[in-house]
């Protein structure tokens, strides 16, 4: 492999966001880690609240006004999005960087033909006269799977289906060819017959267009069909992140555990289909060790109070939980880890002291 | 459409015919004698009953409702009492003046009131923002006969910039037309774009806060394009409503301003008509007026359909 098709394409180093309130600034994303190569599909998992939609917005700089990039990197193309203002960002979004949203039925403006709204793009991104828009806009519409596009642009959203403008809110995002695509939930909205095309349609274009994907999905059924990578997302934290296969035979994280056993399994007969007790904490009330460990099955005193690593095993896996770490049979044999956290933990009521 | 139209040109029908029995009913229950009006306090009291007898006016009153519905759909409304000239002709001299003062107030109310409804919903909580919101209250509660004299104080009386009062036709000498319009349009126009402005910015915000403007942002255009490319077209619905709903309201109020600027319109008409017992006069001026808000709110009704396309106007299918 020479070192160009090897270079990644989305670089996202120690990300972090917050929310300016009032008072002070909530952190919502805490040094979030990523890389997509060219061609290659991440999927960012995890449940409702723990910053996966955010991260994406980030990388999109469509975050909401109080909220702000406080550190990191977003390398696209050896250019830092995170510096970038809104002007440079506004050239790169829809033209390089392109995103499709959840709300299908929601997201086209109902009072512009669909016609209008692909060619926009198009035409605010490429110098090319309104005649060659259109064209190209029943190309793309043809591409994605609409029958008759050549009608079809002169519809309104109203006239088609959650389905049918789903194909047209991704041949909107892919008109300028795009070189990453942003998948917020794509197929939430839709019938699950429905959610299987759109699918297939995305991976289809994806090698065709030589497109990178950042797909954020809460469903482990659409990880396995289309992930390369996965990086699993809790509380604003990455706790794991590997390749697929790595992932679905071998999770490491107890989140990810539990994730995975939620799903329910034809072949297998269960009483009751076990769940991750407990809810995504309270930002403003973050846990002070590991995030998880309030709703850990496996936590130990110094899991409360002693933020994890990130370690990296084998083929890369990387998994952030004291479990994989050497430091592990301590922290089981003794609660905690040395004498400075036992006064913590005694304090907190935590171990015996 | 077709059968839309249709369907609103018999509910304009229905309205009208309301209208018709109100007005006709709360004329005829005004104190004061035509007849006595017309031969003067000095008459003999037989003159005066062989004058009511030609006029019809000891006729039931469903008998003088319906000869004078019969002459109004006939496009005759009748002779004025006092110097008996048709109605119809009447209106003819008034109704330009009126339609002069609405449309440059109207003019003025939208050219102030959609850029400050935009820099308020665009630039929320900021010192613009209030200030907008200032001027909107101060435009609302403000009455218009205080705001008017108040004009003719500082830019008639005190700048002589503007004629305190008179009005040119506008065929004759449209500048001269133009600049003794200005202080009463600006008088009505202020109050409307205060509300209208109001309405815009918060439909405006509730529209910034859609999943297309999300999405138009994601396509790479700028605030701007936005704003005015997606988000105006959808928040206007609103405003075009109350707009249509507030030319009743404009009408009613231009009796006021047309009589504190002295512009001869349907205002002025209307009010010494009333002070004269000139019936027919009144009852020809107020039922245009009605019939014009109806018209223009109709009108309003069409113009949905052309600013959103899922208002389909037939009432179901296409």
């Amino acid at each position: 492999m020479n070192e160009v098709s090897e270079k990644s394409n989305l670089d996202v180093k120690n990300l972090h966001v917050g929310f300016q309130t009032k008072k002070s600034v909530i952190k919502i994303l805490n040094g979030i880690d990523f890389s997509v190569k060219k061609g290659e599909t991440l999927c960012i998992v995890g449940e409702s609240g723990c910053g996966k939609s955010l991260t994406s917005l980030s990388i999109m700089g469509l975050l909401p006004k109080t909220g702000n990039i406080t550190a990191g990197e977003i390398l696209f193309d050896g250019k830092d999005l995170a510096k970038l203002n809104q002007k440079q960002l506004s050239s790169i979004r829809g033209n390089e960087i392109s995103m499709i949203f959840q709300e299908p039925m929601t997201s086209l403006n109902p009072v512009h033909r669909i016609g209008k709204q692909i060619t926009e793009s198009i035409r605010l991104h490429q110098k090319v006269r309104k005649k060659e828009a259109e064209e190209r806009a029943i190309e793309m519409l043809r591409l994605v799977g609409i029958p008759s596009p050549e009608k079809r642009i002169h519809q309104y959203p109203h006239e088609l289906s959650g389905g049918m403008r789903q194909r047209v809110m991704i041949a909107m995002a892919l008109s300028c060819k795009p070189k990453l695509l942003i998948a917020d939930e794509p197929t939430t909205a839709l019938d699950v017959t429905i959610q299987a095309q759109i699918l297939e349609l995305i991976n289809k274009l994806k090698q065709e267009m030589e497109m990178s994907i950042v797909m954020i999905t809460h469903d482990l059924g659409v990880v396995s069909e289309i992930a390369d990578s996965v990086l699993v997302m809790y509380a604003g934290e990455v706790v794991e992140y590997s390749d697929v296969k790595s992932l679905f035979r071998n999770p490491q994280h107890p989140y990810t555990k539990g994730l995975i056993e939620s799903i329910p399994k034809m072949d297998v007969e269960m009483a009751e289909l076990p769940v991750i007790k407990g809810s995504v904490p309270d930002p403003m009330e973050m846990p002070t060790g590991c995030r998880f460990s309030t709703r850990c099955p496996y936590a130990q005193a110094a899991c409360f109070y002693e933020v994890p690593p990130m370690e990296e095993s084998e083929d890369s896996h990387q998994v952030r939980c004291w479990m994989y770490s050497e430091r592990w049979e301590t922290i089981e044999r003794e609660g905690i880890l040395d004498d400075c956290s036992r006064e913590t933990a005694a304090s907190r009521e935590l171990i015996g002291g | 459409m077709v059968s839309f139209i249709l369907k609103r040109m018999g509910l304009m029908f229905i309205i009208l015919f309301l209208v018709s029995v109100i007005i006709f009913s709360l004329v005829n229950v005004l104190p004061g004698d035509p007849a006595l009006l017309i031969l003067g306090q000095e008459a003999s009291p037989e003159a005066v009953e062989t004058l009511r007898q030609e006029m019809g006016l000891n006729d039931p009153l469903y008998v003088q409702y319906f000869r004078w519905v019969t002459d109004v759909l006939h496009g005759d409304l009748g002779n004025s009492y006092v110097d008996n000239t048709a109605v119809t002709e009447i209106l003819m001299q008034k109704i330009p003046v009126t339609l002069e003062l609405t449309v440059i107030s109207f003019l003025i109310a939208f050219f102030i009131s959609i850029p400050a409804g935009i820099i308020s919903a665009s630039r929320k909580g900021t010192l613009l923002d209030y200030t907008s919101t200032l001027f909107a209250l101060s435009g609302v509660s403000i009455p218009p006969f205080f705001l008017g004299i108040l004009l003719i104080f500082i830019f008639a009386i005190g700048l002589g910039w503007f004629a305190p009062s008179g009005y040119v036709p506008f065929a004759q000498d449209p500048v001269q037309s133009l600049l003794l319009m200005i202080l009463p349009a600006v008088t009505v126009g202020i109050r409307l774009s205060a509300e209208l402005t109001r309405m815009l910015r918060s439909s405006l915000l509730e529209v910034l806060q859609s999943d297309y403007i999300r999405t138009g942002y994601a396509k790479g255009l700028r605030e701007r394009g936005v704003i005015f490319g997606h988000a105006l077209r959808n928040a206007l619905i609103p405003v075009i409503t109350v707009s249509g709903l507030q030319v009743g309201t404009f009408l009613g109020g231009a009796v006021i301003t047309e009589t504190i600027f002295a512009v001869p319109g349907l205002g002025q008409l209307v009010v010494n008509s009333i002070l004269t017992r000139d019936f027919p006069v009144v009852q020809g001026a107020v039922m245009f007026m009605a019939f014009a808000v109806v018209f223009i709110n109709f009108v309003v009704d069409l113009l949905y359909s052309f600013l959103d396309p899922r208002i389909k106007l037939a009432g179901g299918t296409k």
